[in-house]
């Protein structure tokens, strides 16, 4: 047993209202410079969809993640992009890189001309430049949420890897117009334990931190061969064009060691993200990744360990995890959402590098559907009862096959029962504050979704009504201490915590 | 007076340079150490470029090297009529490739709005230098036949004077001024090798070959030592 911590995160995503405010909030802070300004961190992406970079699910093209391979009668996880020789002869060309393209150009507009332009009989207009080569671009094909909202849904929507599964009539009922159904899903890195990047760094540039598990970049050791980008299933590392180094999101770093949650956090609107620390048993990442498809997310379940129990206390404070980390492991919300509650799911597990960002799946606007005569019609509408929301599981707007590709590696039955228990979360709520739900009704309900009323409440308070310490419960990560070693604190203290103070340009 | 600079005095500016300067770039500023990728910006024109170059200029590089380690066993090699013609086609087959991948790398450079907009004046030096030197190396290889063999006798042993510090340039300076070229071409690329993209070629990471898939850092770890990973 080798008990760790980590840093992790719960995005409820019935919460999001898909306003970018995360996104622009890294964005000022991380991204707002040469080389990084096609980067989002954190972005939001419409599903169903392509997202960003396009396609980045579709590991046939990209080759991200982990694949499991049969080996002498074991399976045993390798990663699909290349074997270890592989890495040294493919260093001159990546076959698997995503281009710019695949994001987008970026682009500014040529401002000035709107006050310089000389007299003329037209407005001078801003045409848009490009930010790599400076020169105007005539038609921009791609930009940041190109198809937010479902915009351009025929080319977008229609292609999202997730349809796999859906038949004909599905797709098509997806598709129609008058009750066409999207939901928001933020993304940023799930700083993995077993992260593809650092698997896929020739250089040994990419790590994990031991204390917390952000995974960062060395930016003093990145030789940019590349291999981060395609070796993320998430496409979450991005190459950037100037420096010829790789980056990523760091989880606000510098705001976690002062007590602040990350950036996109804490502007986000909808209040739907929560940081806490799980613990894990690093010895059983092995065992965890090579299961078969169907078991994944409840393997990963398993090897996060009950922070109250004490063996895992001994074993937690033998391996180095400071008290102080302990008791924030205990108070996670995180620990509750995804182990104690069940409610919120790893995205695609199935690329097996346990990430640590979990989703709890959105309730989606199930049952109304456009009649004859052109009017909704939404069906028991006026029904709160048990009966409607489950038939939502059978006949729901985006199928149930669609959300356990998103989230379940494809098995329904782990997301089925998580609707369960949000209907019953639902119901009992609606019992409680309005009391229109027969007692019967809300009895089935809890039954059904195998819970009880105390939790059914506790999930409906975090869920609708937490404070800012419920939702961040950011550990104090004491680098003030562990920076001693290298530097002296008071050099640090004025140094704003970053250590690394060169400017991000090319210089050579 | 004016060979001994060439042969002599140069070299060993140029290697100063490139230990000096590396080191002082290592320890430094090491946040520039990087292939400066471009294949972000540019796909297919850098595959036909950059796997050709690469190959061929790799391949060989280190049979200049083996011959200048072991003349004795590369004399062996190329003493059979078969071996080294078999030698010399594969040779001129590189050389081809090398030459064809650069002329591609740097077309790609000038007409690619996207590349020329991460190229520096450096870049350009060091392109028309490896280019220089490879065509150099080319023509010698065509022009005076059976190099694997006469490599041994005449470079070799100038350069490994030059090793020993007991510069010997008679192995030399009878040359045609094309080998000449070629020779002191190789000392301008390494004097350049601090100062370029060059520096890339000294951190290829062959460690990946062993090192442990996961990397993990702890600041502080008490407990039983040896479990950083
Ligand atoms: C085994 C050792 C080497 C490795 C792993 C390596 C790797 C790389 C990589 C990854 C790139 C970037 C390609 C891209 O744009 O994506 C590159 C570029 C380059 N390499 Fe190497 N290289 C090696 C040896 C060499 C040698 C020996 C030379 C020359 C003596 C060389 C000269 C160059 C040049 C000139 C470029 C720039 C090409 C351009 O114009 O885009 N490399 N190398
Ligand atoms: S800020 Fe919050 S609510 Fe707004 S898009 Fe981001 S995650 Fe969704």
């Amino acid at each position: 047993m080798d008990i760790r911590a980590q840093v992790s995160m719960v995005f409820h995503l019935d919460k999001c209202i898909g306003c970018h405010t995360c996104s622009l909030a890294c964005k000022n802070i991380w991204t707002d410079r040469k080389g990084a300004e096609y980067m989002w961190w954190n972005n939001v992406e419409t599903k169903p969809g392509t997202g960003y970079p396009t396609l980045w699910e579709d590991q046939e093209k990209y080759k991200g993640g982990w694949e499991v391979v049969n080996e002498g009668g074991k399976p045993r996880a390798r990663l699909k992009l290349q074997g270890r020789f592989g890495a040294l002869a493919n260093i001159f060309y990546n076959p698997y890189l995503p281009s710019v393209d695949d994001y987008y150009e970026p682009w500014t507009y040529d401002y000035a001309n709107l006050l310089d332009a000389p007299e003329g009989d037209d407005q001078p207009t801003a045409r848009a430049v490009s930010q790599i080569t400076g020169k105007y671009i005539d038609t921009i094909e791609a930009g940041p949420n190109w198809d937010d909202d479902l915009g351009g849904s025929t080319i977008y929507a229609a292609n999202d890897p997730n349809l796999a599964g859906l038949n004909e009539a599905e797709r098509a009922e997806l598709a129609e117009l008058q009750r066409v159904v999207f939901f928001y899903l933020p993304r940023i890195c799930n700083h993995c334990l077993n992260a593809g990047c650092v698997a896929a760094c020739p250089a040994g540039a990419i790590y994990k931190r031991g204390e917390d598990g952000i995974v960062l970049i060395s930016q003093e050791k990145c030789r940019g061969w590349r291999m981060c980008i395609s070796g993320c299933p998430y496409k979450k590392t991005y190459y950037n064009w100037h420096t010829g180094k790789s980056e990523k999101c760091i989880l606000c770093f510098p705001r976690l060691e002062s007590g602040q949650p990350p950036a996109c956090f804490h502007s986000c609107v909808g209040r739907i993200r929560y940081l806490g620390v799980l613990l894990y048993d690093a010895d059983r990442i092995e065992e965890a990744i090579s299961v078969p498809n169907q078991e994944l997310v409840e393997a990963q379940r398993s090897i996060i360990q009950d922070p109250f129990d004490p063996k895992i206390i001994q074993a937690a404070r033998d391996g180095g995890v400071s008290d102080a980390m302990l008791d924030a492991a205990q108070k996670s919300p995180v620990y509750k959402f995804v182990k104690l509650w069940k409610l919120a799911l790893p995205l695609h597990a199935e690329f097996r590098t346990l990430p640590m960002l979990f989703y709890v799946p959105p309730m989606l606007p199930v049952l109304a559907r456009v009649t004859g005569d052109g009017n909704y019609e939404v069906a028991g509408a006026a029904d709160h009862s048990l009966a409607p929301l489950l038939s939502s599981l059978d006949r729901a707007r985006v199928p149930l096959r669609y959300m356990a590709n998103l989230f379940a590696a494809g098995n329904e039955e782990v997301v089925r029962e998580v609707y369960r228990k949000l209907f019953a979360v639902r119901l009992h709520s609606r019992s409680q504050q309005v009391g229109d739900v027969p007692a019967d009704e809300v009895q089935r309900a809890l039954e059904i979704g195998k819970t009880t009323p105390e939790e059914a409440g506790a999930i409906f308070r975090l869920t609708a009504r937490p404070t800012y310490q419920e939702r961040f419960l950011v550990p104090p990560l004491h680098r003030e201490e562990a920076i001693e070693q290298t530097i002296s604190p008071y050099k640090e203290r004025s140094e704003t915590g970053f250590g690394f103070l060169e400017t991000p340009e090319r210089r050579w | 007076m004016f060979d001994t600079i060439l042969f002599v005095a140069f070299p060993y500016v140029a290697v100063a340079v490139a230990v000096v300067g590396g080191l002082l770039r290592y320890f430094k500023d090491r946040f520039s150490f990087s292939s400066q990728s471009s294949e972000f910006l540019e796909k297919r024109e850098l595959f036909w470029g950059s796997v050709p170059w690469h190959y061929g200029v790799v391949i060989i590089l280190t049979a200049h090297l083996l011959a200048f380690l072991f003349p004795d066993a590369w004399g062996a090699l190329v003493a059979n009529p078969v071996r080294l013609y078999a030698l010399e086609i594969t040779g001129l087959a590189l050389a081809l490739m090398t030459i064809v991948g650069l002329v591609m790398l740097i077309v790609r450079r000038v007409q690619r709005p996207r590349i020329n907009a991460v190229t520096t004046w450096l870049d350009w030096v060091l392109l028309v230098a490896l280019l220089a030197q490879v065509v150099l190396g080319f023509w010698v290889a065509l022009a005076y036949r059976w190099g694997s063999d006469w490599y041994v006798r005449t470079a070799v042993p100038w350069l490994r004077s030059l090793v020993v510090l007991q510069p010997n340039i008679q192995f030399v300076t009878a040359l045609p001024w094309v080998v000449k070229l070629h020779m002191l071409g190789g000392f301008v690329l390494v004097a350049l090798f601090p100062f370029t993209r060059l520096v890339h070629v000294f951190t290829v990471p062959v460690t990946y070959l062993w090192r442990p898939y996961q990397v993990v850092i702890w600041n502080r770890r008490p407990g039983p030592a040896g479990r950083r990973v």
